[in-house]
């Protein structure tokens, strides 16, 4: 009987630069919320409070990520960011709903991070915008809030669809080992992205 | 048994297309020029499509927020509600919701702007012109303005004397038809409807009149002391 083989799909840096991403993210809509929500923000108070754990939440996000990429594997990350960039001919055909080979990042897993990357930079600069409004009337345009409060719900959307094929959908969700613990089952990555498995498993 | 593997070969194939940067850099581009042409694109949508979204959600323009400074929201009891009237007045005066309503009564429907960018249209106050509830204060010839303190502490906002006399500035105990809402600065908010919101002191429990207008909660943190819509604080 032969053990289960696994393979290597998130380097450290990647998951670090995933878990802080996705934390900060659920303390910044939570707190969001508090201060969105007529609603929540009567059941809860406290707003200058929550404002500040949203403020400073964010500012942690920022620092964390570039200390993460400053200390990280940067050279891993370039590879990733290619990776992430370039489309196919089997990813075109997967966008449109063929079951063609995919490599370790499927066409969806692509259009995720360029729309998740696109919105957390939107999040920021209107962010940094509300915050500065709030100090100098110059920084205060009426469109910020729309853009700041669309991406929210956008970004809720994006986050439902994620959530349910890393954590619930049972074909899925063994991907959510390789951002815990950065290794996949190798049977797995071989239907699950097999352009991947069968260009990069030297040994099996 | 774990297998690490080689790290991808970079390739230009000729046939790979840079989807990835293209999405990236086009959503930032909207969603940056979208602080140009994002709130008028939103109300015509909200024109189109009258409800889109229903009442669980504010649009983003459209809807009541609740902002708050202090770190609990009053919960003042209407029943033992008393307003103070108190500085540049003859008469001190300690009022009850039922001694406000004795006077002339005002009614309007005017609309809520907010300085960040959202605004509710056609909401009707019912409630007192603050000329009816000065008026038997005796205001003195120095009193040139009013300040209107919240039990939100330490919030608190002025209006000149003429500001406060326009004949849309009022006192306002009901909204839409019912009583002030906790949230919405139960049982007694200040409604000045050629203002942003700032101004709209909620849950007022006393009026000093004063020489100069003081400077707001607000205004402390350098938005303008009039906050005339349209033409103050750059919205």
């Amino acid at each position: 009987m032969t053990a289960i083989a696994y393979v290597r799909r998130f380097s450290l840096t990647e998951r670090a630069l995933h878990w802080i991403h996705a934390s900060a993210f659920l303390v910044l809509l939570a707190s969001g919320l508090v201060l969105y929500l007529p609603s929540l923000a009567t059941a809860v108070g406290r707003r200058p409070l929550v404002k500040e754990v949203h403020v400073v939440t964010a500012l942690l996000w920022a620092v964390a990520l570039v200390a993460v990429v400053a200390a990280g594997d940067r050279r891993g990350l370039r590879r990733t960011l290619r990776e992430l960039d370039r489309f196919d001919e089997d990813d075109g055909r997967w966008l449109r709903g063929g079951r063609t080979p995919q490599g370790r990042f499927n066409a969806g897993q692509k259009l995720n991070a360029a729309l998740t990357a696109a919105f957390a930079l939107l999040f920021a600069v209107s962010g940094l915008l509300l915050w500065l409004g709030e100090r100098d009337t110059r920084f205060r345009w009426d469109s910020t809030l729309v853009l700041h409060d669309v991406l929210t719900l956008l970004s809720l959307g994006l986050l439902c669809g994620h959530l349910y094929l890393a954590v619930i959908h049972p074909s899925t969700r063994h991907a959510l080992r390789g951002m815990t613990l950065g290794s996949v089952r190798e049977d797995w990555a071989r239907e699950h992205h097999a352009k991947w498995a069968s260009r990069d498993f030297r040994d099996s | 048994m774990l297998v690490e593997p080689e790290p991808p070969v970079p390739s230009e194939r000729p046939s790979e297309v840079r989807l990835g940067r293209a999405t990236f850099l086009g959503v930032t581009a909207v969603g940056l020029s979208s602080l140009v042409w994002g709130r008028s694109a939103w109300e015509t949508a909200a024109r189109v499509f009258p409800n889109a979204f229903g009442d669980a959600l504010p649009p983003p323009t459209s809807g009541w927020r609740i902002y708050t400074v202090a770190a609990t929201m009053p919960d003042l009891d209407p029943k033992t509600f008393r307003l103070e009237l108190a500085g540049e007045i003859e008469r001190p005066l300690s009022l009850s919701l039922a001694d406000l309503r004795s006077l002339p009564r005002a009614r309007q429907v005017s609309d809520f702007e907010c300085v960040t960018g959202w605004k509710v249209e056609d909401v009707r106050w019912e409630g007192v012109r603050l000329g009816d509830v000065l008026e038997p204060a005796g205001v003195r010839p120095a009193g040139r303005a009013l300040a209107f303190v919240s039990a939100e502490e330490p919030y608190l906002d002025s209006l000149t004397l003429d500001q406060a006399l326009l004949q849309d500035t009022m006192l306002a105990w009901d909204m839409d038809g019912r009583p002030l809402t906790r949230p919405h600065g139960s049982p007694l908010r200040l409604v000045v409807p050629q203002m942003y919101g700032y101004k709209s002191v909620k849950w007022v429990r006393r009026i000093v009149v004063t020489p100069e207008p003081v400077l707001g909660y607000w205004e402390q943190r350098g938005y303008d002391t009039d906050a005339w819509i349209g033409r103050s604080n750059g919205a």
